[in-house]
């Protein structure tokens, strides 16, 4: 059966993308990967996709490892296929008796060796897995498996080889190692050698995709370590994709963008009692816990319709008003923050903003976000009260114009009118991009929210 | 000589020999068996030596064995295999103990007969691989011949056997496979496997029907692929030949191991747990096995029966790739 190596290449992920970053591999080199079967995770954008395989056959090698970012196009690993046409070797597992007589197979052996040794051949990820029979056959009768010719799946070296190894006396004159088997060497050897990777191209697309880009190795998360300061007080943890990301962007959108903040407060007293009249039953027919956020949004929401230029980009010569509103929501995982995207969040009702909000929650602490779950998204929300905060000072989602926080809702007193009563209470921390928008703007706006917030009653209606 | 006839041959030629020897079962007198195994025996021996049995499994082992206790040598015939779960208590706890148990003051020379297997469109109740459920029991001995003239030499062996033997036959071996048996009178030993072929790149061990199906594939892939099959007959499921085994395993270090009864705990694990323990340093790839899913039964439908058995170009498929690792 012939064999041919195929690349796998990085795909055009999305349309804007250039290149992705390998998260981690879900397959090894050996290992036998079905069509569309998922062989490595990739990051672009702060989301994490699977890499379906483009073919079926046995992975030989990966070309680049976690943490490399590569270009789209750009091969990303080799699969051994069979094409089922063939000339094929077929005379190769039972041609072990035939090797003492015909030269073709039989010099294979040293040439084999010397590129087995020096690094793993991806046309041969078997050769090194030497069975029992093999190991003992090779033991008893000193013979250096190196210079043995593999005739097995990935280039293995089967109990056959071994004997017609010993049979061709190549083991008596070991002591000439570097090439032990007589008789016509040399001339056959390249072509019987090069036979199967040979119509594609050889080894050589390995190591291009390095030269094309040569700033890019800095990528890697490896963490380097500098030796000898204070042993076992401090260590180290390397800094994955995802963590890179998040660093990058938000330091872009630090560098960048001029922020300001405001907060204020909310009496979301009506919304509690109205939140508490509907829970169990929202529960039972929604399957699904009411939370305060999909009222925030929906007042968000209606917010940016008053005041659209909350829902921008700064594009350095002008603004760009995005038409469609697009919340990003802020969502916490053990080891990371992403940013998931409820779309046309003006469209939908409290309800519906229930479900997406639940959906991308368990899609992002279940890691099946996908590329379109994070992208187009216009302004964003971030929920800061699940951890207690009652004020933070949240970074821009880049490139966004402004980001409002959620934080905790307390209890507390409050004068009203002449009376002191007892409110729940909630602050709204806002930071916003201070190119596109001034204190005025951002005021209004979070009045409106404000008042959005505080209208909610008992009647209103959640569909 | 079809399987069958070989069957019914060795159970009349015994009866001749030894007035000792009767057979019992469902529908083996008037009818001659529901697959004609017993057919012309009644007229020949009469109603008392090819007994009609009630509907009752566990009646017809326990009855056979205090006939065998008593010094008759009965052939118990269970309609199907699948039908002999509810005589396994007489089976595992008192036919396979009897010896042990009166320190040989007692024996049970009894012979159970059962066809098993699929591909007779019979579903889950007419078509199980029991053999496994006996299998790990010490004191029956289990044959399940994959020719003519073993059927026939097996059963005969079996009957003069002074113990229990159970008796697997491929029901759909019955009328398809034919082959040469010699006359008079033979025995084939239990206990005693047979190379089927001999060759150098792998060993495949089965027993019963698909043995046939790694026997043609030997042949095609010896045509095609120039790879040559050690194929070998375990004949005998209890007491496993492990000298065979052995022999067989060690002469190629690639073991492939066939059966239609499911793959987890079949005779396929004891074969490959005896050549893993035994011969590490021979081995020059894993031990693999093909065999039925592990699925509750076999279905009724024909294309999910055809996916649930095994056939040539499934054997064929496992043993070029073991022969190619």
């Amino acid at each position: 059966m012939a064999k041919r190596i195929a690349e796998i290449v990085m795909p055009q992920l999305a349309e804007s993308l250039v290149s992705a970053t390998i998260d981690r591999w879900l397959k090894e080199p050996g290992e036998t990967v079905d069509l569309y079967e998922p062989i490595c995770e990739v990051i672009t954008d702060k989301v994490n996709a699977e890499l379906p395989s483009t073919v079926h056959g046995v992975l030989v090698k990966i070309l680049a490892g976690p943490g490399e970012t590569v270009d789209v196009g750009a091969p990303i690993c080799l699969v051994e296929t069979e094409a089922s046409a063939g000339a094929e070797p077929a005379a190769g597992p039972a041609g072990g008796e035939e090797a003492v007589s015909v030269p073709a197979p039989a010099p294979q052996p040293p040439e084999r060796a010397a590129a087995a040794t020096d690094a793993p051949d991806p046309a041969a990820p078997m050769r090194g897995r030497y069975s029992p029979a093999v190991q003992r056959l090779a033991a008893e009768h000193r013979v250096d498996l190196r210079g043995v010719a593999g005739t097995g799946w990935g280039g293995r070296i089967t109990r056959q080889d071994v004997l017609a190894h010993i049979a061709a006396g190549a083991a008596a004159s070991a002591s000439a190692s570097p090439a032990p088997s007589g008789g016509a060497s040399g001339a056959a050897v390249p072509a019987a050698q090069a036979q199967p990777p040979a119509p594609e191209r050889p080894p050589a697309p390995t190591p291009q995709p390095a030269p094309v880009r040569p700033a890019e190795p800095a990528h890697l998360p490896a963490v380097e370590v500098e030796g000898q300061v204070a042993p076992g007080r401090e260590y180290f943890i390397d800094v994955t994709p995802i963590r890179k990301t998040i660093a990058s962007r938000m330091r872009q959108s630090v560098n960048e963008i001029p922020h300001a903040w405001t907060v204020i407060e909310v009496d979301l007293t009506n919304l509690t009692q109205l939140r508490n009249k509907w829970k169990e039953e929202f529960r039972k027919q929604e399957g699904i816990n009411l939370t305060y956020m999909p009222f925030v949004l929906k007042a968000v929401v209606s917010a940016i319709k008053d005041y659209p230029i909350m829902n921008s980009v700064w594009a350095g010569d002008r603004i760009i008003v995005k038409r469609d509103i697009n919340l990003s929501l802020a969502v916490g995982t053990d080891h990371s923050v992403l940013t998931p995207v409820i779309r046309n969040a003006d469209q939908k009702n409290i309800a519906g903003l229930a479900r997406e909000i639940h959906e991308l929650a368990r899609k992002t602490r279940e890691g099946k976000l996908k590329l379109s779950d994070m992208q187009d998204g216009t302004f964003t929300v971030n929920n800061t009260g699940t951890f207690g905060s009652i004020m933070s000072y949240p970074i821009i989602n880049y490139p966004q114009a402004a980001i409002m926080t959620f934080e905790a809702v307390v209890r507390r007193p409050v004068v009203i009118g002449d009376m002191i009563g007892i409110r729940s209470m909630v602050n709204l921390c806002l930071s916003f991009d201070h190119r596109i928008l001034d204190g005025v703007i951002c005021g209004q706006f979070h009045q409106r929210v404000k008042e959005c917030l505080e209208s909610y009653t008992l009647d209103t209606s959640l569909y | 000589m079809e399987y069958i006839d070989a069957i019914r041959l060795a159970m009349k030629e015994e009866m001749e020999r030894d007035p000792d020897v009767f057979v019992l079962g469902e529908d083996v007198g008037l009818k001659g068996g529901v697959f004609t195994t017993t057919k012309g025996l009644q007229p020949l021996f009469g109603e008392l030596r090819v007994l009609d049995t009630p509907l009752s499994e566990s009646a017809i082992a326990g009855v056979a064995i205090g006939a065998a206790m008593a010094g008759l040598k009965p052939i118990a015939e269970m309609q199907y295999s699948d039908f002999m779960f509810p005589a396994a208590n007489q089976i595992i706890s008192e036919a396979a103990k009897i010896r042990y148990r009166s320190n040989n003051d007692w024996n049970c020379p009894l012979v159970i007969r059962a066809p098993i297997g699929g591909g007779i469109f019979g579903g889950l109740y007419h078509s199980q691989c029991p053999e496994s459920v006996f299998f790990g029991t010490p004191g029956l001995k289990i044959v399940a011949p994959s020719t003519a003239r073993d059927a026939k030499g097996l059963l005969t062996a079996a009957i003069r056997d002074p113990d229990p033997v159970l008796f697997f036959e491929h029901k759909k071996a019955y009328r398809l496979i034919r082959d040469e048996v010699p006359e008079g009178d033979y025995i084939v030993p239990i206990g005693r496997s047979a190379v089927r072929r001999e060759g150098t790149d792998l060993t495949v061990i089965g027993y019963s029907l698909p043995l046939h199906f790694a026997l043609q594939a030997a042949e095609e892939l010896a045509r095609e692929e120039g790879v040559e099959a050690h194929v070998v007959d375990l004949r005998t499921l209890q007491p496993l030949d492990r000298e065979g085994v052995l022999e067989a395993a060690a002469r190629t270090g690639k073991v492939l191991i066939l059966h239609e009864d499911n793959k987890t705990g079949g005779v396929g694990a004891e074969v490959a747990a005896l050549i893993a323990e035994e011969l590490l340093y021979d081995l020059d790839a894993p031990i693999r096995r093909l065999c039925g899913p592990d699925v509750p039964a076999m279905a009724i439908n024909p294309p999910a029966e055809k996916r649930f058995l095994l056939n040539k170009d499934k054997v064929k498929a496992a043993m070029l790739e073991l022969a190619r690792y």
